[in-house]
């Protein structure tokens, strides 16, 4: 039997978790079909039936009000699954079943795995699953999903489940006025078959009372007059509503559910031994972790930690990586014949992926301790902590995410941030971060950072990782308040959020989480990366310099080795590293090398590359770049990843010893063309400057608008630019 | 008994939900979360700039803006 069923429930009542522990590894994720929230989707085989597992977006209601809860609802009404688990914390248990009710309402056949069972115990609550199966009608089944307590049991229960007939819906009262109404209508659109295909009547009636947009304008489509008459009648409710009790259908409708649902816990399903506001330990930790005085300092602290880490722990795997693809290259470099394929191979496959695929570790390092903050829930505190500050500079608490995303704590992408602005209500405030989100350390930046730190800030790879981010925030908010208070105006709107109770992560959630991440930077290294470092590499090495230019170096080089005598040619085609060759072959060898590093640079600056990055260097020389970084810069667009390739194939097709196969970051730190201002000036460029293309098509499909997505393009580099040549010239004042 | 507004409650104050008095989506927000007339209520305490403010309700901790605080009404328990 082939079983489709989908995962419903609340933000952080573990529906990733069981995700994880139902699917494994065998997990994908996609995409709902024109839109951008995030579709889960895993497999898995369980006494000869195969399981088809669809995790839905987490959502407190199934109102129209948020895109999630738009997709959630969708998604169940027009795939029907063949089951909804529907995953409720039992810790929490009135306002999870909220959502429960609500799917009942629906007419989804739901199966309950009640979840966080320790966690309620602990929290003095006894709950008899049994009866409150008994009296929802639908299975209930105890589970404890970071453990995988109860899975087998979920699993039979929906499979059983599946077998039977469809329960009756439940019909909950929601007062005499309302009922009235709702029966009237219930009739009206059974009889019309109104939206009946896929929906049940006395629910669209429920809708149209709760005045659903999504509902009333498919409903004032497929048949007006129909529309007109149930719009007529809620109309009525509405004004003897206000008149005998000063309320709204929506708020009655709110609160007899409620009642539905409290009724069902007094009658023996759930008994308290404690007071349920009572401090828990979570409390006490944000007693602590969200305190005024403490909390931004912890905050600071754990950010900092976080890098530390980072760097610390992945500085040797890095070095692996390195001193791999280095012998990679050293390999080709001997048996490969000189000439394109050669170069080719060395300087645009090797050197280009490798310098990205060389921070794999760093990056991994990373998002395992992002990660780590997530699933414990510190992250939320984060948002909570910023809201005010976010809304000085007119965003929103919902925008940290978004942020941090983006990698606020480097290491995240711009893409997946961009798409968390969708949470965000107000237009405004979702342009304002959608246009600012790509100022953060995506992990694509963090590679540049980290070669330029190594390179030139070795001593303090920390607390400069730490300024980057405190620069990048401090730019994105500024320009958030710049382009709120003057292009898109508006007022802000709500902050409403859980504050989930810290949990220790999951090793199999961290594990997942890190490893889905990791695996999409070290694909993007295999296909976009490659693809561009080709791209670049042609662009750097076509088209050759003409025949004059080639017999000029060729004649030089005669010249310096006719003026050497042929025992001193002998002696230096002979030498080893080993032994010292005399001084007067150490000068003629030294002449000759550094004419095959003139005859590279003449044939880089004779490219199609070369020349772009040329003609820029007049404006760029202000900010320190010379052509070889204008022509990564350029590339950096494509993916900010082609930075460090670029410079990597620049610096070895420009190699002054290209038998010595040292890393870029060593290339970079002996090269007279770079010091401390420059790469500070590079640092502060790559922070600000335009959008990687991907980003930019998203900007503009998320704010509707492809002027967006280029007015992004434009006011970053222009910044950037502005930034990076402060950067040099009060750099090189102090720094060189 | 005291009504009051939770922006005007202090800390580890505790009380009673008597009314909301928002409506449409931000009413409707705040009932989904929960928050609900008759339910307890407790300021868990506030951000390091006074807002948002985080309440302890039916045993979660939920965090909003004092200018949505201002639409829950609370009798407040005597101390």
């Amino acid at each position: 039997m082939n079983v489709t069923i989908v995962l419903a429930g609340n933000p952080n009542a573990g529906k990733t978790t069981l995700f994880n522990e139902l699917t494994g590894a065998r997990q994908h994720v996609g995409n709902y079909p024109g839109i951008t929230v995030e579709k889960k989707q895993g497999q898995f085989v369980k006494n000869g039936n195969a399981f088809n597992v669809v995790d839905l977006p987490g959502t407190y209601s199934l109102a129209a009000y948020s895109l999630e809860e738009v997709v959630a609802r969708n998604y169940l009404i027009d795939e029907k699954p063949d089951m909804v688990v529907n995953i409720v914390d039992a810790s929490n248990l009135a306002r999870n079943l909220y959502l429960s009710v609500q799917l009942m309402e629906m007419g989804a056949p739901v199966t309950i795995a009640l979840n966080m069972m320790d966690m309620a115990r602990s929290c003095g609550m006894h709950i008899d699953a049994d009866k409150l199966s008994e009296l929802l009608g639908v299975p209930v089944v105890p589970t404890v999903a970071r453990t995988g307590g109860g899975k087998n049991e979920l699993i039979d229960a929906v499979v059983e489940r599946i077998k039977k007939p469809m329960p009756a819906l439940p019909r909950i009262s929601y007062g005499n006025d309302i009922d009235n109404a709702l029966d009237k209508m219930e009739e009206a659109i059974q009889q019309g078959s109104f939206l009946t295909d896929a929906r049940p009547a006395r629910w669209v009636a429920l809708k149209y009372l709760e005045q659903d947009e999504d509902i009333l304008k498919m409903g004032r489509k497929v048949d007006p007059r129909l529309s007109n008459q149930m719009e007529q009648i809620v109309k009525d409710v509405s004004a003897h509503l206000k008149k005998t009790l000063n309320t709204y259908p929506e708020v009655m409708i709110a609160d007899h559910r409620y009642g539905y649902i409290n009724a069902i816990l007094k009658r023996g399903v759930l008994k308290r031994s404690k007071d349920q506001n009572r401090l828990q330990t979570s409390d006490k930790i944000d007693k602590i972790v969200v305190n005024r005085f403490m909390g931004p300092l912890i905050m600071a602290a754990v950010i900092m930690g976080l890098y530390h880490f980072t760097f610390n722990y992945s500085e040797i795997p890095v070095a692996w990586f390195e001193s791999f693809f280095s012998g990679l290259a050293h390999v080709a470099q001997t048996h490969l014949p000189p000439g394109n394929l050669r170069s080719l191979v060395v300087s645009g496959v090797i050197n280009g992926v490798g310098g990205v695929l060389g921070f794999t570790p760093l990056i991994a390092f990373m998002f395992l301790g992002i990660s780590a903050l997530e699933d414990s829930g510190y992250l939320a505190r984060v948002s909570f902590m910023l809201d005010r500050i976010f809304r000085y500079f007119g965003l929103h608490g919902g925008s940290v995410m978004a942020f941090i995303t983006s990698g606020g704590i480097a290491g995240g992408c711009a893409v997946p941030g961009v798409m968390a602005a969708r949470t965000l209500k107000s237009k405004q405030e979702r342009l304002a971060t959608l246009l600012t989100v790509p100022f953060m350390s995506c992990g694509a930046k963090l590679p540049v950072f980290a070669l330029l730190i190594a390179a030139f800030f070795s001593r303090h790879e920390a607390l400069i990782m730490f300024m980057i981010t405190i620069v990048s925030w401090l730019g994105a908010l500024l320009s958030a308040k710049l382009l709120r208070s003057t292009i898109i105006k508006g007022h802000s709107t709500p902050f409403i959020m859980e504050l989930p109770p810290y949990r220790w992560p999951t090793f199999k959630g961290l594990f997942i989480h890190t490893w889905e991440r990791t695996w999409q930077y070290i694909k993007k290294a295999g296909t976009i990366i490659l693809g561009i470092s080709i791209l670049l590499w042609a662009l750097m090495t076509f088209p050759g310099p003409p025949e004059s230019t080639r017999a000029e170096f060729a004649r030089q080089r005669a010249a310096v080795v006719s003026s050497a005598s042929s025992g001193l040619m002998e002696e230096i085609q002979r030498a080893d590293a080993g032994r010292p060759l005399s001084p007067k072959a150490r000068d003629i060898k030294q002449r000759l090398t550094s004419l095959t590093f003139q005859e590279a640079e003449a044939r880089l600056r004779y490219s199609i590359a070369g020349r772009v990055g040329s003609a820029l260097e007049g404006v760029t020389r202000l900010a320190g770049f010379d052509w070889r970084t204008n022509i990564a810069l350029i590339g950096g667009f494509a993916a900010k990843e082609v930075i460090v390739s670029t410079l990597g194939a620049a610096y070895s097709l420009g190699e002054i010893n290209p038998e010595q196969t040292i890393s870029l970051s060593k290339k970079l730190a002996r090269s007279p063309s770079w010091n401390p201002a420059v790469a500070l000036s590079l640092i502060f460029f790559t922070i600000f400057y335009a959008p990687c293309f991907v980003t930019v098509t998203c900007i503009s499909r998320e704010s509707g608008s492809w002027k967006w997505g280029l007015f992004s393009m434009a006011f970053n580099t222009v910044i950037a630019f502005i930034l990076a040549v402060l950067a040099f010239q009060i750099g090189s004042l102090f720094l060189y | 008994m005291k009504t009051i507004n939770i922006r005007n409650m202090k800390r580890n104050q505790t009380g009673t939900i008597s009314a909301i008095t928002a409506n449409g989506e931000l009413g409707r927000r705040i009932r989904d979360m929960g928050v609900i007339p008759g339910a307890q209520i407790k300021i868990q305490g506030r951000a390091p700039l006074y807002d948002p403010v985080a309440v302890k309700v039916m045993g979660f901790t939920l965090a909003l803006r004092n200018s949505e605080a201002d639409y829950i009404e609370v009798a407040v328990d005597q101390t």
